[in-house]
């Protein structure tokens, strides 16, 4: 007890500096921007930063540097939410980015027409992964709930990228010659049954499928496809990409209580600009992202694939409707989960 | 005497006492007591309503189940690892000793990606426990084996220095007064390391009943089968429930604490009949 009376003001005095030397950390004249991302984003933004300084620098004659953070979408969201200083958000779907004005009023309701393309600059689809050979003969959506397949996809209540899945999955089924919502509904219930394991992330899934070798095909983000074929293993995995799909947008946004704060806005809207540029949207193809440049889109054509694509917007009017009628408690995907384990 | 001795040993009592309040403070009671704050956006029904749906309640079950079942076969294999790490001295055994201690210090995420592995269908072990028809990962019975890897340092670094206390001498005196083994062990050595037994127990099940990065990879996570109560927490917040998630937890929260305060109560009366007992 006694080394405390002497070690508490010891603390104190280190909480002040570190908050102190934390607020030292920009140089004057220099400007720094925080942007709270996604888990699979990591190294397009290390690119995306590298070029966008550069850029700003020689127009503005201003050093910036970007700090990024990574996690799973709905954490970020949530912690920016609780008072995380991100100056832009560039996070895996709108729904998460919807919080931001809905649960700390961050953000204006409009934000996503700010920017163009529904403010995402680059879009992904949903497509499957198989092992070599393809040897259970997967062709597209109907293929996986035959019997004797193994689905790998990770809980659409824990996971932004499993709830794309999940929408990727009924809207095709709803948009067959004669789909209906129960056809579409009894589609993805017998999808889930095939599902032996729910990773929480989907990272998590594809380390499940990869490296565990369990399930026939995983369903992933193209860029994640793209991603364990070209750099994991060609000669382990194939990608099979299905005849329709959902377009996955993960938006961006500038947090404007953040910007405002810091006097950060100018070079924050810059920098979600520069996305849309030629230069931005090269590297959202290197990194395996759908850019929305035709010009660069057409010089990356064969990377691509052509499939038929649907929107969210299109075919469940938005991520609140699609949250709130599949995904909140009580919501379809509840009642295809709980009936199945009793 | 010896109280007025103590007192000295303890200057500025006064100051120590004030820090550790607003220590505990500041860093157990408030963030404790805003949990349940949080909770009180919920409407009673609204409350009940989440903490018993049947998602909830077969999680419950499963996370103080296995918790138990993990708490429980720690306190049998830790003692046998305290057992012989204090009675016999082998080659190697300060390098099982520091073993021992690995589950503290590992980040619990590799220890379930690490446990997943062996034990997935495709895995070391769980390519013959599968041909043994065993299930264990993706199962309630993984969600144990992930549970008793990291309770297990609980018990044994909570038995070992009781069993160091115990000499030798008193196993030889019990011998000569023509005790068996086995009345050596049931009467003499075990009511002495029954109050570390329990303590281990309980270190080792409360450890358990939070536990979340270990199990989310070998559990499956599937609902109401395979899915533990902190998922479920977080599959809330992953929805933005923070009323929700703090509601399960509250509910936790309460649970283990009354479990841990049965706990106490039967080490401290295990403690007290031993002391009573006549030559102890």
């Amino acid at each position: 007890m006694r080394t405390h009376s002497w070690l508490f003001p010891l603390i104190l005095v280190a909480f002040v500096g570190c908050s102190k030397s934390g607020s030292e950390g920009s140089a004057p004249g220099a400007v720094t921007l925080l942007n709270v991302s996604y888990d699979p984003t990591r190294e397009l933004y290390v690119d995306v930063n590298a070029a966008f300084s550069k850029h700003w620098e020689a127009t503005h004659q201003q050093k910036v540097s970007i700090k990024q953070s990574h996690g799973g979408s709905g954490k970020q969201a949530r912690a920016v939410i609780d008072g995380l200083d991100a100056d832009v958000v560039t996070l895996a779907l709108a729904y998460d980015v919807d919080m931001l004005h809905d649960k700390a009023s961050l953000i204006p309701d409009g934000w996503q027409k700010r920017l163009a393309n529904n403010s995402a600059p680059y879009t992904s689809t949903i497509v499957f992964v198989v092992r070599k050979g393809n040897p259970k003969g997967i062709r597209d959506w109907d293929d996986l709930v035959r019997d004797g397949v193994a689905v790998i996809t990770p809980n659409p209540k824990t996971s932004g990228g499993a709830r794309w899945n999940y929408l990727a999955a009924w809207g095709h089924a709803l948009r067959k010659p004669g789909g209906t919502e129960q056809s579409a509904r009894a589609f993805v219930d017998s999808l889930f049954r095939h599902v032996p394991v729910l990773d929480s992330g989907a990272r998590g899934a594809t380390t499940t499928f990869a490296e565990r070798g369990l399930g026939d095909v995983l369903i992933a983000w193209e860029n994640e496809a793209f991603l364990l074929t070209d750099e994991v293993g060609k000669e382990r995995f194939e990608i099979v990409v299905p005849s329709s799909s959902i377009v996955a947008e993960p938006p961006v946004t500038v947090v404007d209580r953040n910007v405002d704060k810091r006097g950060t806005r100018a070079v924050a809207e810059a920098y979600l600009q520069f996305l849309y540029s030629e230069e931005g949207q090269r590297l959202v193809a290197k990194h395996h992202y759908r850019p929305r440049s035709e010009e660069v889109a057409r010089k990356e054509g064969a990377r691509f694939p052509k499939l038929t694509l649907f929107t969210i917007d299109e075919v469940f009017g938005g991520w609140r409707k699609a949250q709130s009628a599949h995904f909140d408690d009580g919501g379809v995907f509840d009642s295809i989960y709980v009936p199945q384990a009793r | 005497m010896a109280t007025h001795a103590r007192r000295h040993v303890l200057p500025g009592f006064k100051l120590s006492l004030g820090f550790t309040w607003t220590y505990v403070g500041l860093l157990v009671l408030i963030p404790l007591s805003s949990l349940f704050l949080k909770t009180f956006s919920l409407t009673w029904p609204q409350f009940w309503e989440t903490v018993t749906a049947p998602r909830a309640l077969a999680a419950y079950r499963l996370s103080f189940g296995a918790s138990f079942a993990a708490a429980l076969a720690n306190v049998v294999f830790g003692l046998l690892v305290a057992w012989v790490l204090v009675r016999y001295r082998f080659p190697g055994r300060s390098f099982v000793e520091s073993l021992v201690d690995l589950p503290f210090a590992l980040p619990t995420a590799v220890a379930g990606l690490t446990l997943t592995t062996l034990f997935s269908s495709k895995g070391w072990y769980g390519q013959y426990l599968e041909a043994l028809g065993f299930k264990v990962a993706y199962s309630s019975v993984g969600v144990a084996v992930a549970l008793t890897f990291i309770g297990l340092p609980f018990v044994v670094r909570t038995v070992q220095p009781v069993l160091e206390d115990i000499d030798a001498d008193v196993e030889e005196a019990a011998a000569t007064l023509g005790a068996t083994p086995t009345q050596t062990f049931t009467r003499v050595l075990f009511p002495a390391i029954l109050p570390a037994l329990l303590s281990g127990f309980t270190l080792a099940f409360a450890r358990a009943l939070g536990e979340y990065g270990s199990v989310v990879f070998i559990s499956g996570n599937m609902p109401l089968r395979t899915e533990i109560v902190p998922l479920l927490i977080v599959t809330k917040l992953e929805q933005y429930d923070y009323a929700g998630a703090t509601a399960i937890a509250v509910v936790m929260l309460v649970a283990s604490f009354l479990l841990l305060l049965v706990v106490n109560v039967l080490q401290r009366w295990s403690h007290r009949r031993l002391e009573a007992r006549p030559g102890a």
